[in-house]
């Protein structure tokens, strides 16, 4: 084993890291925000609404990420030449960015549903009963409500989409799994880079995982 | 004239009937008590005044506006009208402050000043001035029932509903409570209250509505109600005996 090269790779790992996080962080919040809407759908009286997000939350539940990541690769500019009838260049990173979107969406929204649900009917009521509509009643006292009790459980499946990230290999994108392993061919050193990959999604993930263990402590009191 | 009238009101849950054929009506500056066995529909009923909860048959009138007619504007009549819950249901995320200001500044469009001089006028009213800037998990039930009648009230409303608001609460904190509600009657607020506190319906209430298994069984004047128990009905005086025994 020799780790020697490791140092001096460091600044194109990190660049690796970079894209993994800005697609992370894009995912993350562009995830919860469908999931939010999803949720809101499936809860919804209309029966075509909620029958439209539970279909979509059981449908991207039971295909493999790695299915509409590639997908989405091809079908993402096709969709936007059908739109817009001309041929636009889509990256990799948008049609990937896309695709954790739609696919987070779906756990999003069943986290998301269980947070309103944790909500007792007296708060929608009490919302009601001062005059808000539908929608003030959401934004401003369930939904922050329920944000707060699900926080944990959204940072948990955060920490699993932080792992997922790496399946954008499969599109050629440089993330920081993918940047350990064509550093580490280039080396001649690829079992150890991958060692020092390993060694780093874990160290985060696990750190993360305590953490939020130490928060879903701190709110349950 | 009426400030709330219902008239024919049923509902049901499925096959259930909650509610059947209930009519009555509460005048402007009248205070009705509202009793009866657990169970009977006193929540249902008072609920579907401010359209908490719909209802398929009748209508009520709040003020002139149909409840039950599907054009109305709910949030804005629901606005005219306060309402208090058995559990309080003060909002947990926010200050004191800002459950007294929030539906005000977001509902009435009031801007920050006005909301806070009105807020903090009421929440003073009900002797809470000092708490101003905690939540609602730092205060006692007491405190927090009163903050939400201040809620309430600092929206203006034309009448207000109380849902039994001191059944959860610890015995030595019911008077606090009701000594608000007493206050608020004398100066003449239209108030429809669900409670099984007889003492304060005998103070301040103008009519008493007793219900049974959805029904208004009893609706008399005070003085009628408990002065003449012998004209009351088998349930009702069997439910007065339970209550007034303790
Ligand atoms: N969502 C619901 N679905 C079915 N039945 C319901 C529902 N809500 C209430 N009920 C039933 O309707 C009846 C009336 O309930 P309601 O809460 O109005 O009674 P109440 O007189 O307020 O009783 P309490 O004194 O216990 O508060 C009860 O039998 C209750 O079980
Ligand atoms: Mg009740």
């Amino acid at each position: 084993m020799d780790f020697s090269q490791i140092i001096p790779s460091l600044p194109s790992l990190w660049d690796g890291m970079k894209l993994t996080l800005q697609l992370l962080l894009l995912a993350v919040a562009g995830g919860i925000a469908l999931g939010t809407v999803l949720a809101l759908a499936r809860m919804s009286n209309s029966a075509l609404l909620s029958g439209f997000a539970k279909a979509y939350v059981n449908y991207f539940r039971s295909i493999p990420l790695l299915l509409v990541i590639t997908w989405f690769y091809l079908a993402v500019p096709m969709i936007l030449n059908w739109i817009t009838g001309e041929f636009v260049a889509v990256g990799a990173f948008t049609s990937c960015l896309v695709a954790f979107v739609m696919f987070e969406a779906a756990y999003y929204c069943e986290i998301v549903r269980a947070g309103i649900q944790s909500i007792s009917k007296g708060q929608i009521n009490a919302a009601y009963a001062v005059g808000m509509t539908y929608s003030q009643a959401m934004r401003l006292i369930i939904l922050p409500q329920a944000f707060r009790k699900m926080t944990p459980l959204l940072l948990q499946q955060t920490i699993i989409l932080f792992q997922d990230t790496s399946l954008v290999y499969a599109v050629g994108l440089i993330d920081f799994l993918n940047a350990a392993r064509a550093r580490g061919d280039i080396m001649g050193q690829s079992h150890e880079f991958l060692i020092f990959a390993g060694a780093v999604y874990f160290v985060i993930s696990f750190g993360a995982s305590s953490l939020v263990k130490r928060l879903q402590k701190r709110l349950a009191v | 004239m009426s400030m709330i009238e219902i008239k024919n009101v049923s509902k049901w849950y499925g096959d259930f009937q909650v509610l059947t054929d209930c009519t009555t009506d509460v005048k402007k500056g009248e205070v009705v008590v509202v009793c009866g066995p657990s169970g009977s529909g006193k929540s249902t009923l008072i609920k579907t005044v401010n359209a908490l909860e719909p209802f398929q048959k009748g209508d009520i009138i709040v003020d002139g506006i149909s409840v039950g007619d599907p054009k109305t504007d709910l949030p804005k009549l629901r606005a005219r009208i306060g309402m208090v819950f058995q559990n309080f249901e003060l909002f947990p995320h926010l200050s004191i402050t800002e459950n007294l200001t929030i539906a005000q500044q977001r509902v009435l469009g009031r801007s920050k000043d006005e909301a806070m001089q009105k807020g903090m006028h009421y929440l003073d009213r009900v002797g809470l001035k000092a708490q101003a800037n905690k939540f609602p998990g730092q205060l006692s039930g007491g405190q927090q029932q009163r903050v939400a009648i201040a809620r309430a009230l600092a929206m203006d409303p034309i009448a207000m509903l109380f849902d039994e608001p001191t059944s959860a609460l610890d015995p030595e904190m019911v008077n606090e409570v009701l000594d608000v509600m007493v206050e608020l009657a004398h100066e003449g607020m239209t108030m429809m209250c669900v409670t099984h506190e007889m003492g304060f319906a005998r103070k301040v209430a103008n009519r008493v509505i007793f219900m049974d298994r959805g029904a208004i069984v009893e609706d008399c004047e005070k003085e009628e109600f408990f002065g003449n128990i012998d004209a009351r009905s088998e349930r009702a005086r069997q439910f007065l005996s339970k209550i007034l025994a303790h």
